[in-house]
């Protein structure tokens, strides 16, 4: 068993927030959907601030966008296969295909990012997260494909 | 609170033991490591098969549903990468120093199609004097480090981590990048020692605790 099974074994002892009811919005038909990406893995542009330890903001990654960086502040998870390529957790080139394909409707405009690793959520839960929403709403997404590392 | 807004969501998660106490609307575990949600770099076609089965949710789930993708990666902390070092070109500076510099052009020669650190080699290389500063007795909060403790470990590792991407001629399996850093490198030995001593100094335990990955802690 690897360092993997470890850190599983250790967050499943971790209290999660519990809801009482979990909102399920109707899906659309993926061939007309306007998809985006939502991650946890602290990415932003090379111009955009850095995360800050425990910085529950987010940052707006533009499709097309490709030269990235990464400041997130958890040492726990592996960093050399996003290093090697982005699709392995923001899977922007693996979109671009699909909506040639015609399986999916469109790549939305934007993705976004937060970084994981988390102690407080409740300003995310309160303010960053509905505004992400609201800007995901204003931009068309119909579907968003959540990415935690 | 995207769900409460119309926009549905497909979320590719790690944590099938988090999961399944949160109820996503829509899940696909893929037991894969840590940092990979879509399993493997550089592999297209299982990338658009783990997208394949996540998005088919969308179709089938009426209600929170979450299902498991079928195959299984793990990492291998247990088994360094293999990487070309430089040789020790000034003696005058910490081996930690000289190294680092060392792999500079293999930081730079970072792959096009992925994503870089964020922090740059002047950082981490301030940061690596300052943590030799500390091995050598300098208390910790006179020692010049960068920021923070954490901070200053993190643009260390992901430095040699974006190294490894460049002197590697292959796709490293997870984690095995971390281990050739923590285990096998000046850079490596330098912030177990540091480690050490910030635990002795009684530094703040976040500070000792997560500079380096719990993985490569040391009974």
């Amino acid at each position: 068993m690897g360092a993997d099974h470890d850190m599983r074994a250790t967050m499943a002892t971790l209290p999660v927030p519990e809801l009482d009811r979990v909102p399920f919005a109707v899906a659309p038909r993926l061939a007309d959907a306007s998809v985006a990406i939502v991650t946890t893995a602290g990415l932003h542009t090379a111009e955009d601030d850095r995360f800050g330890l425990l910085d529950p903001a987010f940052r707006v990654l533009p499709h097309g966008q490709s030269d990235l960086r990464m400041s997130h502040n958890s040492q726990n998870f592996d960093r050399s296969g996003i290093m090697l390529d982005r699709n392995v957790v923001y899977p922007v080139d693996r979109l671009d295909e699909l909506a040639t394909a015609g399986v999916i409707g469109r790549v939305s405009p934007n993705h976004f990012s937060f970084m994981g690793a988390q102690q407080d959520l409740s300003t995310i839960l309160s303010d960053t997260g509905p505004q992400v929403a609201k800007l995901l709403r204003d931009q068309g997404t119909d579907v968003v494909l959540l990415t935690p590392v | 609170m995207f769900e409460s807004a119309g926009i549905a969501t497909v979320a590719l998660v790690s944590m099938i033991e988090v999961a399944s106490r949160m109820h996503p609307p829509r899940a696909l575990y893929c037991d894969f490591p840590l940092g990979r949600p879509l399993g493997r770099p550089d592999d297209p076609e299982f990338q658009h098969r783990v997208l394949a089965d996540g998005f088919g949710l969308l179709a089938s789930a009426t209600e929170p549903t979450l299902v498991r993708f079928p195959e299984s990666l793990d990492d291998e902390v247990d088994v360094p990468l293999t990487c070309p070092m430089p040789a020790r070109m000034d003696p005058s500076l910490p081996p930690a120093v000289d190294e680092m510099r060392g792999l500079r052009r293999a930081f730079d020669r970072a792959a096009s199609g992925g994503v870089r650190t964020a922090l740059d080699p002047d950082e981490v290389e301030a940061a690596l004097f300052a943590f030799d500063r500390v091995v050598a007795g300098t208390p910790w909060a006179e020692a010049g480090i960068p920021d923070n403790p954490l901070t200053a470990a993190l643009a260390i590792r992901a430095y040699y981590e974006q190294a490894a991407a460049g002197l590697s001629d292959h796709v490293p399996a997870a984690r095995s990048a971390e281990t050739w850093f923590a285990a096998t490198t000046a850079a490596g030995a330098l912030m177990h020692a540091a480690l050490d001593e910030l635990r002795a100094q009684k530094a703040p335990q976040p500070f000792w605790f997560y500079i380096l990955p719990v993985s490569q802690h040391r009974a």
